[in-house]
């Protein structure tokens, strides 16, 4: 590819990426480039992709660090003579810390080493979480590994394997956490080591830790195991904090109560009232009055499962697996359910079958069998719309 | 396409290094493979894993799953892992002549 005279590569259509109003992996490139030939090299490479539509990295790649069958996605350039930079330009999943704190210490070291081993380019971070370290050559992955972890980070999940547990930040900056979401992510990635770091499942199963329902980290429509905060007792309410939103101009009706999904607020003028039996844990009320309101004192979370997005078939969002476990019996609980569900997965799952899926073939039903939980109407989306589940009344008559 | 050579026999390779043509494998070519895998000997425990790959892939065309080859041969993953440090995949295949494993990354 020809060259601009001014020496750098020509990218006419990356160019025209930098022009919305949004920041552009284009420009962070191109800075890059400063000081990496690799960078120029990958400039090169997608502005040809651009022109010719057609992507230049060939699929698929099987390198990795000793000891370990994952946290390494090995790529290739189908270009290497044009583009001898990105021959080889393989990607290190990097093992983030639970919440994503970091000291600028830890960030520089990463920094540091990566700039000595591979492009310099990072992506923090990529949608499993993981700190992405893009473009390093094959004879460079045992050393950044080693020099990882002399400075103590490990590399994360990749393949058919456990994918490094990801959380919400949870109780470290937000008051709604309903159970220390960066503890659990912490000890259910110390839990699952070896599955994390040596593939063994028929595909990737993802935890994903989420404080509340807002489910800032989207588990429940990522993570095959979904663990989101919860309260089992009622809405906490201040109410000279409700009476105080009202003065400032909050439309307390038509703002909280005409938006509650099951209608289960009322709104006298001075009182908000709450028909707790009735309340779904949308979480809308406490988002809009966050003075005001607060979930309730009885805290732990809702187990679900069997989220995915759409590779192999379509999207799949969770299911209720568990309505309600308390904050200090997470641990031992997930434990215990996630060997059940491994193993009734390994036994039937087909492979690159999502455990979301292999739900869907056998059904519901047969799958809570098969872990040995009983059927609750909690797993169903909305048990009394729903005609062909009947509640009977504790004396035996129909409800 | 890149040339694996050891002590003056030339093989072609993937660029992960992968036999690309498997008619001449042999137990020799296995031996000389083991040295880019950080393996100096080829124990028993070795030739168990490699036959059993071997064979499962000539019967069906395709490398076995993970679990069924721990459950065949007896080996725990780890275990798998102490033998061929690069894993079932990468090493184990590598060394029983196999193409290159597709998976999802």
């Amino acid at each position: 590819m020809d060259d601009a005279s001014n020496g750098k590569p020509k990218t006419e259509l990356l160019d025209q990426l930098e022009e919305g109003p949004w920041p552009s992996f284009v420009k962070e490139i191109k800075a890059a480039s400063q000081g990496s030939e690799k960078a120029t090299d990958l400039l090169r490479q997608l502005e040809r992709s651009y022109e010719e539509r057609k992507g230049h990295w060939k699929h698929g790649g099987m390198v990795g660090v000793l000891g370990y069958g994952g946290g390494v996605i090995g790529r290739y350039s189908d270009l290497p003579e044009e583009f001898p930079q990105v021959a080889h330009f393989h990607t290190m999943r990097v093992n983030h810390p639970a919440g994503w704190f970091y000291t600028s210490d830890a960030l520089r070291t990463i920094c540091d080493i990566w700039e000595r081993h591979g492009s310099g380019m990072t992506n923090m971070h990529g949608s499993t979480g993981d700190i992405i370290l893009l473009g390093t050559t094959t004879d460079q992955l045992e050393p950044t590994f080693q020099e990882l972890a002399q400075n103590g980070f490990d590399l994360g999940g990749s393949g058919s394997a456990v994918r490094t547990p990801n959380c919400c930040v949870g109780m470290a900056r937000c008051e709604w956490a309903c159970f220390d979401t960066m503890k659990l992510c912490y000890d259910v990635t110390q839990a699952y080591q070896d599955e994390l770091h040596r593939p063994a499942f028929a595909y990737k199963f993802k935890f994903k830790f989420a404080g509340c329902p807002n489910d800032c980290v989207a588990s429940i429509a990522r993570a095959d195991l979904s663990v989101i905060g919860t309260w089992k007792d009622d809405i906490q309410v201040d109410d000279a904090e409700v009476a105080n939103y009202a003065a400032a101009g909050v439309d307390i009706q038509k703002e909280v109560c005409d938006l509650c999904p099951t209608k289960t607020m009322g709104w006298d003028g001075k009182k908000l009232s709450i028909d707790n039996r009735e309340c779904v844990h949308c979480m809308h009320c406490i988002n809009v009055l966050p003075k005001a309101l607060r979930p309730g004192k009885e805290r732990g979370a809702v187990v679900l499962i069997g989220a995915k997005a759409p590779i192999m078939q379509g999207a799949l969002l969770s299911s209720v697996l568990i309505p309600f476990v308390p904050a200090e019996e997470l641990l031992d609980t997930l434990k215990e359910l996630v060997k059940r569900i491994w193993d009734f997965w390994d036994e039937y799952g087909t492979n690159r079958e999502r455990v979301g899926e292999l739900i869907q073939r056998v059904g519901m039903p047969a799958f809570l069998d098969g872990i040995g939980l009983e059927p609750v109407p909690e797993m169903v989306a909305a048990p009394r719309d729903n005609p062909y589940i009947f509640f009977e009344t504790k004396n035996g008559g129909a409800k | 396409m890149p040339v694996f050579e050891c002590e003056g026999r030339m093989y072609e390779v993937d660029e992960d290094g992968f036999l690309q043509e498997p008619e001449r494998w042999s137990q020799d070519v296995a031996k000389d493979f083991a040295q880019t895998e950080a393996i100096a000997d080829l124990t028993d425990g070795h030739w168990k894993v490699i036959n059993y790959i071997r064979n499962y892939y000539l019967q069906f065309g395709i490398a076995p799953m993970v679990r069924k080859l721990c459950k065949e041969t007896g080996y725990k993953l780890n275990e798998i892992y102490q033998l061929f440090p690069s894993g079932p995949a990468k090493g184990a295949c590598k060394l029983a002549g196999l193409p290159k494993p597709t998976g999802c990354v």
